[in-house]
């Protein structure tokens, strides 16, 4: 069982920093919405306030973990130019997507939007997280505030669904490959 | 702020700040998007990091608007209550249309 170092960093990058992303937002939503609601009956105590920035702060090191490894380690690779008369493009995807009408759309669509979108999560969930650093069980008496926080969480979530997805459809028609192979455990002969 | 203030009497102009502010730093990401995906020297002047391309400096440039707005927002509202439906509801649609001008149809369509 063998995976190239890129293989392994789009892993982490998506599979790693992205889908947990992804799996916190959920809980963040539904915290927000049911223990900062001006309505709540069940009051959020000082621990509950101490666990969601923490949940917070967490999410934040993730979306920019996620945006950045992306940015300036897949992304490269995923970019790099093939020499002139290179026949096999299996180790330059954007190349090898534009290639083909039937695939060249996960560039041009997908790629393009995933590479701009995925940035408005990090700065959604960074405000997000300042605004309760800063007003903590007090969000209650402002549920305007709270609600427009929502809203961007909301729609970080969104974003990042879409990076997401494109992410895993791109690395599905071509992905990044290359690099020092890692053993990683050797297989039986079932 | 004063010594007995809690975070519930806080003013909101703290919270708008941060909220504009990142209305705006999107905005900021989707405009520099198009601008470096429709102009060549835009596009040249956006090459910050040679390997990731014009996306290094449209997303660092983006970066600092957001942050600098931030920062002056935050020194302008700390103190002040501020029409938070108001500044919330153009965040939440400034965030919206980023959203929407980074979809590569439409983004073509300027």
């Amino acid at each position: 069982m063998e995976i190239t170092t890129r293989a392994l960093w789009a892993m982490i990058h998506g599979m790693g920093f992205g889908a947990l992303y992804l799996l916190a937002c959920s809980g963040a939503i539904v915290e927000i919405w049911r223990r900062y609601s001006p309505a709540t009956t069940s009051l959020a105590s000082a621990k509950d306030e101490t666990f969601l920035r923490a949940y917070l702060v967490l999410m934040v090191v993730l979306a920019w973990l996620a945006v950045l490894t992306g940015a300036y380690i897949v992304y490269p690779w995923y970019r790099a130019a093939a020499p002139a008369g290179t026949v096999n493009l299996a180790g330059y995807p954007q190349m090898q997507l534009k290639s083909n009408p039937g695939t060249s759309g996960w560039h041009s669509i997908g790629m393009e939007w995933k590479e701009h979108v995925a940035w408005l999560a990090p700065i959604s969930i960074t405000m997000a997280c300042a605004v309760f650093f800063r007003y903590g069980r007090g969000i209650r008496n402002h549920p305007q505030l709270r609600n427009a926080v929502l809203g961007f969480v909301l729609v970080s979530f969104l974003c990042a669904g879409i990076a997401g997805f494109f992410g895993a459809m791109l690395n599905k028609n071509a992905p990044v490959q290359g690099g020092s192979v890692i053993h990683l455990m050797h297989g039986g002969n079932r | 702020m004063s010594a007995t203030e809690t975070s519930a009497d806080r003013p909101n102009g703290s919270g708008a700040a941060a909220l504009l502010a990142a209305g705006i730093g999107a905005f900021a990401l989707a405009l520099l998007a198009i601008a470096a995906d429709q102009a060549v020297w835009v596009k040249g002047l956006m090459v910050f990091y040679k390997p990731t391309g014009p996306l290094s400096g449209v997303t660092t440039s983006a970066i600092a608007v957001w942050l600098i707005s931030w920062a002056i927002l935050e020194a302008r509202w700390r103190k002040r209550n501020v029409a938070l439906a108001r500044i919330g509801t153009a965040a939440l649609a400034l965030l919206i249309v980023s959203l929407l001008l980074t979809f590569p149809p439409i983004a073509d369509l300027f």
